[in-house]
C-alpha cells in the first residue's frame, strides 16, 4: 500500500512532463521522477523495527536494515544532478537561440 | 509522505516560475526527513545537499527570463492520452507488487553475507560505505567518469569562442 | 550583496568547508563518505562567489585551478584501483593492512579512495556552477 503513493508520485511527475508546454516545467516533472524512484528503491530495503547499518561500539548487532539499495541511491543522486545540470545548460542554449521557453514555439521555428 | 504529494501537486500546477522552484525544494528537503525516518543518514546527508544545489542551478535559469504566453488552448486529445497512459501504469503496478515480500520483511540474501562478514573482510564499520567504495567500487568508477561528462557537455554546450566569431563575421 | 551577508559569509565559509573535510574523512566510520563531503566542499567554494561576485573571489579559486585538480581526482582514483591489480590478481584489490575497526587508520584503501572521490565530485560541481553563471555572452571571458 505504500508502494501505491510512491507511484502516485511517479505519475505526477510524469503528467507534468507530457501536457506542460514550459521547458522549466518539464525539467521541474523530470526531478519528481527521480525523487520518487529514489523513495521506491530505499523502501524496497527497509526491515521493520531495523537500526542504520553502521556497527557502533555500544549496541548489539542484529536487525540492520538492507544496506545494497542505500548504496545504489547514493550515487544515484548524485547522478540525478549531473544530468539536471545538463538539461538547465541546454534549456539556456535553447532561450538565447529562441527567445522563449515554449516548447510549441520551438518545434514550428526549427532554426 | 502526503506532505510530498500535495507539493509535488503545487510544483507542477502553479504559474508562477519561482514559486514553483521553491515547491520542488519542498518536496526535496520532505523527501530528506523520510530517508532519515527510514533509518538512511548518508542518504539523508547527500539529498538536503544536492537539493541545496539544484536549487542554486534552477534559479538561475529562471531568474531574468520573462515568459510569455499569448495563447492558451487546452489539446484535449493530448490530455485524455496522458490520463489513459497513467491510469494503464497505475493498474500494470499494482498487480506488479503482488510479487514483492511484504513492506519490513525484505529477502536479504546477499545483504545478509555483506552484514555479517563486512567488518572483519574490509574493516569499515560504515556498512554502506564498505559496500559503495570495496565491494561494488565499479559502480563508484562509472559514476566518476559520468560526472567528468557531464561537466565536459556543460562546456561544449555553453563555449563562447566559436559565437563571437561567428557574431564579428 | 547587503554587509550583513558579506559578514556573515566571511566568518562560516571556512567552517563549512571544514565540516566538509571532517565528514570526508570519517567516511568509513560515520555516515558519510566522498560523495557528500565532495558537495560540502563545493558548496562553501560557491557560497563565497555568491556573496562577494565572481570578480573578487577569481584569485580564491577559478577555472585554472579547479580543472587540473577534477582530473587528478579521477587519475587518483584510477591509480589505486591499479596497484590493487599490482598486488593481488584483481582489480581493486583492498591491499593495505587493516588496522582495528572504529579508529581513523583502518578499513585499508577506503579512506584513500575517499578522498579521490572527493576532490572529483567537489571541483566538478563547482566547475558546472562557474560555467552556467559567469559565461554568457554579451559578458567577456
Amino acid at each position: 500500500m505504500i508502494y501505491l503513493l510512491c507511484m502516485i508520485l511517479f505519475c505526477i511527475g510524469l503528467y507534468c512532463i507530457i501536457i506542460k508546454r514550459n521547458l522549466i516545467k518539464i525539467i521541474i516533472g523530470m526531478s519528481i521522477i527521480d525523487y520518487s524512484l529514489f523513495l521506491f528503491l530505499v523502501l524496497i530495503g527497509y526491515r521493520m523495527e531495523g537500526r542504520a547499518p553502521i556497527y557502533s561500539q555500544t549496541q548489539q548487532v542484529k536487525n540492520l536494515v538492507d544496506p545494497i539499495p542505500q548504496a545504489l541511491v547514493l550515487t544515484a543522486i548524485v547522478i540525478g544532478l549531473a544530468v539536471l545540470a545538463l538539461m538547465i545548460s541546454i534549456a539556456i542554449r535553447l532561450y538565447e537561440k529562441y527567445g522563449t521557453f515554449d516548447i510549441n514555439e520551438i518545434r514550428k521555428l526549427r532554426g | 509522505m502526503v506532505f510530498m504529494l500535495l507539493a509535488a501537486i503545487v510544483a507542477v500546477e502553479i504559474k508562477d516560475m519561482l514559486s514553483s522552484v521553491i515547491a520542488v525544494g519542498t518536496v526535496g528537503m520532505g523527501l530528506s526527513v523520510t530517508f532519515l525516518m527510514l533509518k538512511a543518514p548518508d542518504l539523508a546527508i547527500t539529498q538536503l545537499v544536492v537539493e541545496i544545489l539544484c536549487l542554486i542551478l534552477l534559479i538561475r535559469a529562471t531568474i531574468k527570463k520573462e515568459i510569455i504566453f499569448p495563447k492558451k488552448h487546452v489539446d484535449y486529445l493530448r490530455l485524455f492520452t496522458a490520463l489513459l497512459f497513467i491510469l494503464v501504469f497505475l493498474i500494470f503496478s499494482y498487480q506488479a507488487f503482488k510479487g514483492l515480500p511484504p513492506f519490513g520483511n525484505p529477502f536479504m540474501n546477499v545483504a545478509g553475507k555483506y552484514l555479517s562478514n563486512g567488518v572483519k573482510q574490509t574493516g569499515a564499520t560504515n556498512i554502506v560505505a564498505a559496500v559503495l567504495l570495496d565491494y561494488r567500487a565499479y559502480d563508484t568508477l562509472i559514476e566518476a567518469s559520468v560526472l567528468f561528462t557531464a561537466v565536459m557537455g556543460v562546456t561544449v554546450v555553453l563555449r563562447l569562442v566559436g559565437r563571437i566569431k561567428n557574431e564579428e563575421s | 550583496m547587503t554587509l550583513i551577508v558579506k559578514e556573515i559569509t566571511r566568518l562560516t565559509v571556512g567552517l563549512i568547508f571544514l565540516f566538509g573535510v571532517y565528514i570526508m574523512l570519517h567516511g568509513h566510520i560515520t555516515p558519510g563518505g566522498g560523495f557528500t563531503g565532495g558537495v560540502i566542499i563545493a558548496l562553501s567554494f560557491i557560497h563565497l562567489v555568491l556573496a562577494y561576485g565572481g570578480e573578487y573571489s577569481n584569485n580564491k579559486m577559478n577555472r585554472a585551478i579547479a580543472s587540473p585538480l577534477e582530473s587528478f581526482g579521477a587519475l587518483l582514483f584510477i591509480l589505486l584501483a591499479l596497484m590493487g591489480l599490482g598486488y593481488g590478481g584483481v582489480f581493486f584489490l583492498n591491499f593495505i593492512s587493516k588496522g582495528t575497526p572504529f579508529t581513523l587508520p583502518s578499513a585499508g584503501i577506503i579512506p584513500l579512495c575517499n578522498i579521490a572521490i572527493c576532490l572529483k565530485v567537489g571541483t566538478g560541481l563547482f566547475l558546472i556552477f562557474i560555467l552556467l553563471t559567469m559565461f554568457s555572452p554579451g559578458r567577456n571571458k
